[in-house]
């Protein structure tokens, strides 16, 4: 089975570069920069040293044992959630960030829905010298009031987003429109494995550290595979990132955990989660031709869930085509699963997983049988930043 | 009518408004305006909820559009009823007609008197096949040249257009802009082509329309500031740009 073509701009159908002409130029260069990067030795050693010295990798490999004990089998957890910064965001805003050093640019864009990866870009801005700009909608900016004091601590400028429904979409388009008018002096370090052609190779390449550990770690603990290894999805660069150290086992299962939100029904202009991979449709967002919730128009739908790193009404297109063709499993909890997830990790093993991350919790907790005897849950993120959203969603007014 | 035919006549001035904007009813008439007042094209803009090309002005018509009921049968159903002797022409996102099928939007478009569609979003390298549905409906599908289009790029982007080639002006969004950069007369020159030129994004005065006229362009396009009269419910103020913007360029290069 061919999974994937390193040099192609298309996974099967889906990906490609549905952008602006005045884009084509800026994603020619980056993807030839990058490239051409990604085996230089100086670029490979700066970038390694800064992932040991700066980030803290390597991440653990933990084997969660009240909640192996609780499900009748093992569960180990790649540790993200310990990752400077409190998520996986960084393994990817560490390497875009020398890459635009190494072309030259003296500015970083970047949008954020909740916040991860605005901050991630942000200590990055700090650390390597860089103007950095954050886009950021403005009914995020209410709910994360914490990241945004976060990434102006840190130097950044979060830039509010007033344009459609003023959420993690709208603030691509709007990171979108200023690269097309600023790129000669300004890279724009995308969050995750959508967008158009190089993002989605390019993120999950430097995401593709995470998996190479798990696998490494997997095999050092039990002397075999995984049977399964499960990540939350929403755009899904922590999701491809240890997908990828997986990919050629293809007796390990791969479990993509999407936000279930609050249902699974679609209204006239929002729909009640995030699940593109279980419940979306071919189209094009963002550049990429993938699975989006839209309406029978063509026009794109907000997504919810209360987990704001799930909210994004896409999702990578090489995920697209994994569903596709059979190699990852696509699956959905929903804000309960997470909220249960969330408490019970906490209670179990001491570790307060994100919102997101605690999806994927969920899913194992109702789901266990689908982990098989030894599974890997990808722990992107912690869960300090969620305190708020929780203690409100339990009436206790974090807010 | 055809675009080939209108460019017999050129220069010419080609107006954009967004369809639905502020209301799906005043698109006829608004249309039918542009057309009296001496536009020589119209061109149409289909609103999308994530229009990744364009600026505040035309990013808030398409919002306010899409509120007010527009929508792509809509869209065709007020296309059909322009009565005005000028080509018609589709603007908007692929998403929107991938969704509704390439062949069935091109038909539609046939059958409701647009002649050819621009689609900011769609680079040649993903355009085959649209250009063929387009092809089989007999519609035009224009390609956009970017000013920073490597010269190496432009040909391959110039087969692959029919009717005109429309020249962005400047890198960014769409919107007003006080000048007009030296590097569009150099886009303009750099441009080989058989096909008419049109120049496009930030030009909303009679003084630049007829700026990229003198500067050897076959079309101005004037968008955001129709967009922007409209939006203020300036009818009268819309008439007279396009009437201005007529008369300055007839003067830059007399037919």
């Amino acid at each position: 089975m061919k999974i994937t073509d390193a040099s192609m701009k298309r996974f099967g159908r889906f990906g490609g570069q549905f952008v602006p002409e005045t884009l084509m130029q800026p994603l020619k260069e980056l993807a030839e920069a990058y490239g051409r990067l990604k085996v230089d030795p100086q670029f490979r050693g700066e970038l390694s040293a800064l992932l040991s010295n700066y980030a803290g990798r390597p991440t653990p490999l933990y084997l969660a044992k009240s909640l192996s004990r609780e499900l009748s089998r093992k569960v180990y957890l790649k540790r993200e959630d310990l990752l400077h910064g409190g998520a996986h965001k960084l393994n990817n805003v560490l390497g875009q960030a020398l890459v635009a050093k190494a072309m030259g640019k003296t500015r970083l864009i970047a949008e954020t829905g909740a916040g991860q990866h605005g901050v991630a870009s942000a200590m990055v801005g700090a650390n390597l010298g860089l103007d950095t700009e954050v886009y950021m909608g403005e009914v995020d900016i209410e709910r994360q009031k914490m990241n945004v004091y976060r990434m102006e601590l840190l130097g950044a400028r979060v830039i509010p987003v007033r344009s459609g429904s003023r959420t993690l979409k709208d603030a691509i388009n709007e990171a979108m429109r200023d690269w097309a008018g600023s790129y000669e002096t300004t890279h724009y370090l995308m969050g995750t494995v959508a967008g158009p052609h190089p993002y989605p190779l390019m993120v999950r390449e430097l995401q593709s550290v995470i998996g190479t550990e798990a696998r490494e770690q997997i095999l050092n603990a039990e002397g075999r595979l995984p049977d399964a290894v499960a990540a939350c999805v929403g755009g899904g660069s922590n999701a491809m990132g240890i997908f990828s150290g997986f990919l050629r086992d293809e007796a390990t299962k791969l479990i993509a955990v999407e936000a279930g939100g609050r249902g699974t029904s679609s209204g006239e202009k929002i729909a009640d989660h995030g699940a593109c991979l279980n419940l979306g449709e071919d189209g094009v967002l963002h550049g990429a031709m993938t699975r989006i919730l839209q309406d029978p128009y063509g026009q794109i739908l907000e997504s919810y869930s209360l987990a704001a790193g799930l909210d994004y009404p896409g999702v990578g297109p090489e995920l697209a085509h994994l569903v596709e063709v059979g190699r990852v499993t696509p699956a959905i909890a929903d804000d309960g699963a997470a909220l249960e997830g969330f408490s019970r990790l906490s209670v179990l093993e001491g570790i307060i997983p994100a919102l997101e991350s605690a999806h994927a919790v969920g899913f194992a907790l109702k789901n266990p049988e689908a982990l098989g005897e030894i599974a890997i849950i990808n722990l992107s993120g912690r869960g300090d930043k969620d305190l708020a959203t929780v203690m409100d969603h339990e009436g206790r007014g974090g807010r | 009518m055809r675009l080939a035919e209108a460019f017999e006549r050129r220069p010419l001035l080609i107006a954009y408004i967004c369809a639905g904007d502020p209301r799906p009813r005043a698109t006829v008439e608004i249309a039918e305006l542009l057309a009296r007042a001496g536009a020589d094209v119209v061109e149409l803009g289909l609103p999308h909820s994530d229009p990744i090309a364009d600026g505040p002005v035309i990013q808030a018509a398409a919002q306010r559009a899409i509120e007010a009921g527009m929508n792509t049968d809509v869209y065709f159903e007020a296309a059909s009823k322009i009565r005005a002797n000028v080509p018609l022409v589709f603007m908007g996102y692929y998403n929107m007609i991938f969704r509704r099928g390439l062949d069935r939007f091109a038909k539609d478009c046939a059958d409701s008197g647009i002649t050819g569609l621009i689609v900011p979003d769609l680079p040649p390298e993903e355009a085959g096949p649209l250009r063929a549905a387009c092809r089989k409906a007999g519609v035009d599908l224009i390609s956009l040249i970017a000013p920073n289009t490597p010269i190496e790029r432009i040909p391959l982007i110039a087969e692959n257009s029919s009717g005109f080639l429309y020249l962005v002006a400047r890198s960014g969004v769409t919107g007003a802009r006080a000048d007009l950069q030296e590097s569009t007369k150099a886009l303009i020159e750099r441009v080989k082509t058989p096909l008419p030129k049109a120049v496009g994004f930030g030009i909303s005065t009679p003084e630049q329309a007829a700026e990229v006229i003198r500067a050897g362009a076959d079309a101005a396009i004037v968008g955001s500031a129709c967009v922007d009269l409209i939006s203020r419910g300036d009818l009268a103020g819309l008439e007279e740009l396009i009437r201005g913007m007529k008369a300055a360029i007839g003067e830059a290069r007399p037919i």
